[in-house]
């Protein structure tokens, strides 16, 4: 894993919060554009061939992106479906280059369930363990401990479970009766006020077609339960203060303070973990002035953990952030990626990371293998720690 | 006068279920589903039927929609039941549709209720019903079962054709004969009413537009509405109702269900049949409410449901132009900051406590907010806003502003409130519009419950009365 730099270079700016909408135990937070990004655009094959879906506005973008796990016919026969693996930037009218993609075989029944045009997205584990394995790929130095297949094949497959949004409960209706706003690119998901989720789009139109795919996206274990523990949350109000107010303008004052306060407050309490300090990024893709990075947590022990991709639109300091997806890591999610990150820090050199960890080599090799990366160790070497760990 | 705590809870519990009964349908709404709709509705009707009977009874009187009407009369009917009640079921019944007053018997058929007060309302019912033939015909199903539910004694004839209606070569009635005729013969059918003779139109094979053509002078107003755009797919130019004719609430939901494209096209057309509605509807009062504003709700939450599509938005678009009709000056906000009327649809969030304030701005004499109340952008400012209103700004109450809701809570058993401050009303078509408006000004003063009493006995003799 490259690691590029800090992620504060990603920031909401240029995404106004608005009022929050509550049902049950979810909040969802809107995100709204001044002005919507037309050099970035969801690529017309998402879009489909459906006439309903509104006009992507052809000739005013050139670069277009697929989102990651999106299942659409790239081959032009209908049993082919593959869903995208991991998201990707395509010139507009590109044809011959597809992005990289993973059949997806459906069992012949569900697969005529879903109608021809709908946008879908892979509602499977495999988004996950995809999002995983795109974010590790194993140890880059073959020291003698790790296993030969751990070396050729890294990490993959690993089996991450993961909720999809339907099981999370109340956010199917809370979806459904959302009411998005005019000039809408975002919105941040809140199970029980804990931050599930943030998706950004380019543009309003992108928004409004991929609302409803929220639902089958990917929530982790803990979002699930949080669901399940909190039945309702408030809806954060405000009080107008009643001892200034003299005149309808006072009171209107009043109504923009309670806006500005209720922003503030989210911006830098609710969402302040979204984007990580001492997490890392690296750029996967580039293409006229769009950049693809995807990014990791710091991974630290008991608290607010995203992974998530991003792209960014133009130069350095003019560089706005046009898509966003993130994934909430659930707490046994986060101890392993801290083990992951911990190793790749020291290049997967086990003693020298025990060392940095406060912990003996066997300890260390124990602890990753009731992570569940037992496989990654050598069967003999395995054994040793087992047998010193004894003693 | 002592007025008891009791006496308070009562006086809340009457008027929440008279605002739950004139808004739910017991149909799916926007936040709730069916099931949700009917547990709630259902739990409010036992508890009013157990605690306060006689109330209960009286708010047949009222101006509920039938089918909590129909339930109503149910609930009473199943259990034990005095005179009065009588009186008031029988001539609640007779303002009912008929369709549901039938389902209403077979409802309590299937529930085995066979008292003798509930036989004897089947049969005046019945003997009132100015042709019995008719009936026999289009509802013959429901027909043949209160007829053997009530033991009633029909003349041979009909008894003939609802018992055994291939036994005999000929009726001497006439729509009995086409009946049996339609069976066989294609002229025959086009003498029937619709619903029987689209039956008879899938036996015999009869394309759609062949029948629809024909039909037409049979179908009723509302079958002619729904029909119409069924109608003009297949380019059949007969079914065309005079929408100048037609209720408010009806037109509006009838002008919403068409594309924006058709609205533009038929524009003239159709702001004059709404103006002349709301006009006839304002009747005596049009002109005489001075600066009216009001903040109608267009925000994705008016989609209603499938079952209830575009209502609260229909009622909202109806009320505007009866607004328009009654108001000296007229200021509209839609929440969603469109102007034109005509080209609605729903769309965006509620920002309700802006257009308020917006209202306010006006300094209109009169405000109404047609909304469901779920105010969310930001959520309860709307609340603050009129709180902070009528306590620091209007605590004489210059402004009369009133809340109508067009959409039953099911999860608070009443409808949404945006603030204790402003009287909220529960609506279910427009033309009710004024009487509610006046009345929420009582509701205002916290009327206690020996009015309520009162006011109830009163509309209960003018509704006995009126028969």
């Amino acid at each position: 894993m490259t690691s590029g730099g800090r992620t504060t270079r990603f920031s909401l700016e240029g995404l106004e919060t608005r009022p929050s909408q509550t049902w049950g135990g979810i909040r969802l937070v809107p995100l709204v554009r001044d002005e919507p990004i037309d050099e970035l655009r969801l690529h017309r094959r998402v879009y489909g061939d459906d006439p309903t879906v509104v006009d992507v506005g052809d000739g005013t973008y050139y670069t277009s992106y697929v989102p990651h796990a999106f299942v659409a016919t790239w081959a032009g026969e209908e049993d082919d479906a593959s869903a995208a693996y991991g998201t990707r930037l395509l010139e507009r009218e590109e044809r011959g280059l597809l992005p990289s993609c993973m059949p997806v075989r459906m069992p012949r029944r569900m697969a005529r369930r879903v109608s021809k045009n709908r946008l879908r997205f892979l509602p499977l584990h495999l988004a996950v363990e995809g999002y995983l394995a795109l974010h590790f790929g194993g140890p880059e130095i073959a020291w003698e401990e790790w296993s030969r297949r751990a070396i050729s094949s890294g990490m993959s497959p690993r089996v991450e479970e993961a909720y999809s949004g339907a099981y999370v409960r109340d956010l199917d209706d809370a979806l459904r009766i959302f009411e998005i706003h005019l000039g809408q690119c975002g919105v941040l998901i809140y199970v029980a006020d804990s931050l599930a989720s943030a998706f950004v789009v380019p543009h309003p139109d992108d928004y409004r077609a991929l609302h409803a795919t929220l639902v089958e996206d990917l929530y982790g274990e803990l979002i699930y339960q949080y669901g399940l523990l909190r039945p309702h949350v408030p809806p954060f109000g405000g009080r107008v203060d009643d001892a200034s107010v003299r005149s309808l303008r006072d009171l209107r004052a009043q109504a923009d303070r309670l806006q500005r306060e209720w922003a503030g407050f989210h911006d830098e309490v609710m969402a302040a973990r979204l984007f990580d300090g001492e997490g890392s990024f690296h750029l996967v893709q580039y293409l006229n002035e769009c950049e693809l990075y995807r990014f990791l947590p710091s991974f630290r022990l008991g608290q607010e953990n995203h992974i998530g991709e991003a792209i960014t639109v133009g130069r350095d300091e003019d560089a706005r952030l046009a898509y966003l997806k993130t994934f909430r890591l659930s707490e046994t999610q986060v101890r392993r990626g801290y083990l992951l990150s911990r190793l790749a820090e020291y290049d997967w050199h086990l003693g020298r990371t025990a060392e940095a960890l406060g912990q003996d080599e066997s300890a260390l090799g124990l602890r990753l293998e009731r992570a569940g990366f037992g496989y990654l160790l050598r069967q003999d070497v395995l054994d040793h720690y087992r047998a010193q760990a004894r003693r | 006068m002592t007025e008891t705590f009791a006496d308070l809870i009562a006086c809340e519990d009457v008027l929440m279920f008279v605002n739950a009964a004139i808004t739910s349908t017991g149909q799916r709404e926007f936040h709730h589903t069916q099931g949700q709709q009917r547990l709630s509705l259902s739990f409010l009707h036992a508890y009013m039927l157990e605690n306060y009977r006689e109330l209960y009874a009286a708010t047949l009187a009222l101006d509920i929609n039938d089918h909590n009407a129909a339930l109503i009369a149910r609930n009473l009917l199943v259990s034990k039941i005095d005179g009065a009640e009588g009186r008031l079921i029988a001539r609640r019944l007779a303002m009912l549709p008929p369709q549901r007053v039938y389902r209403l018997f077979r409802d309590l058929r299937a529930a085995g209720v066979n008292n003798r007060r509930t036989r004897a309302i089947m049969r005046d019912w019945l003997a009132a019903r100015p042709d019995l033939a008719f009936d026999a015909v289009k509802y013959r199903g429901a027909v043949k079962d209160v007829v053997r539910h009530a033991h009633l004694t029909l003349d041979d004839e009909t008894r003939a054709f609802l018992f055994n209606p291939h036994g005999r070569k000929a009726f001497e009635t006439p729509i009995f004969e086409t009946w049996r005729r339609a069976h066989y013969e294609h002229r025959a059918l086009y003498d029937l009413p619709y619903t029987v003779a689209e039956g008879f139109a899938d036996k015999h094979g009869i394309p759609r537009k062949v029948f629809l053509e024909r039909i037409e002078p049979r179908m009723t107003r509302l079958e002619r509405l729904r029909l119409q755009e069924n109608a003009r797919e297949r380019k059949v130019g007969a079914v065309a109702t005079d929408l100048s004719a037609m209720p408010l609430t009806r037109l509006a939901t009838y002008t919403l269900s068409l594309p924006l494209d058709d609205r533009v096209s038929r524009r003239e057309e159709l702001t004059t049949a709404l103006r002349a509605a709301a006009r006839r509807t304002a009747g005596g009062l049009a002109g005489t409410w001075g600066r009216v504003a009001a903040v109608l709700d267009d925000s994705f939450s008016a989609t209603g449901s499938p079952q209830k599509r575009r209502r609260p938005l229909a009622v909202a678009l109806a009320g505007h132009f009866l607004l328009e009709a009654l108001a000296g000056h007229y200021t509209p906000l839609w929440t969603s900051g469109r102007s034109d009327a005509l080209l609605l649809y729903p769309y965006g969030p509620t920002p309700l406590g802006e257009r308020i304030l917006d209202a306010l701005d006006g300094s209109p004499h009169r405000l109404i907010i047609v909304s469901d109340g779920w105010d969310n952008a930001p959520p309860g400012l709307a609340g603050e806003v009129l709180r902070v209103w009528r306590t620091r700004l209007d605590p004489r109450g210059r402004v009369a502003i009133t809340h109508l809701n067009p959409v039953y809570d099911a999860a608070d058993f009443d409808v949404r409130r945006l603030s204790p401050a402003v009287p909220t009303a529960g609506i279910r078509d427009a033309e009710d519009l004024p009487s509610l408006v006046e009345l929420a000004r009582f509701a205002e003063g916290r009327a206690g419950l020996a009015e309520l009493r009162a006011h109830l006995d009163e509309q209960v003799a003018r509704f006995l009365e009126a028969a």
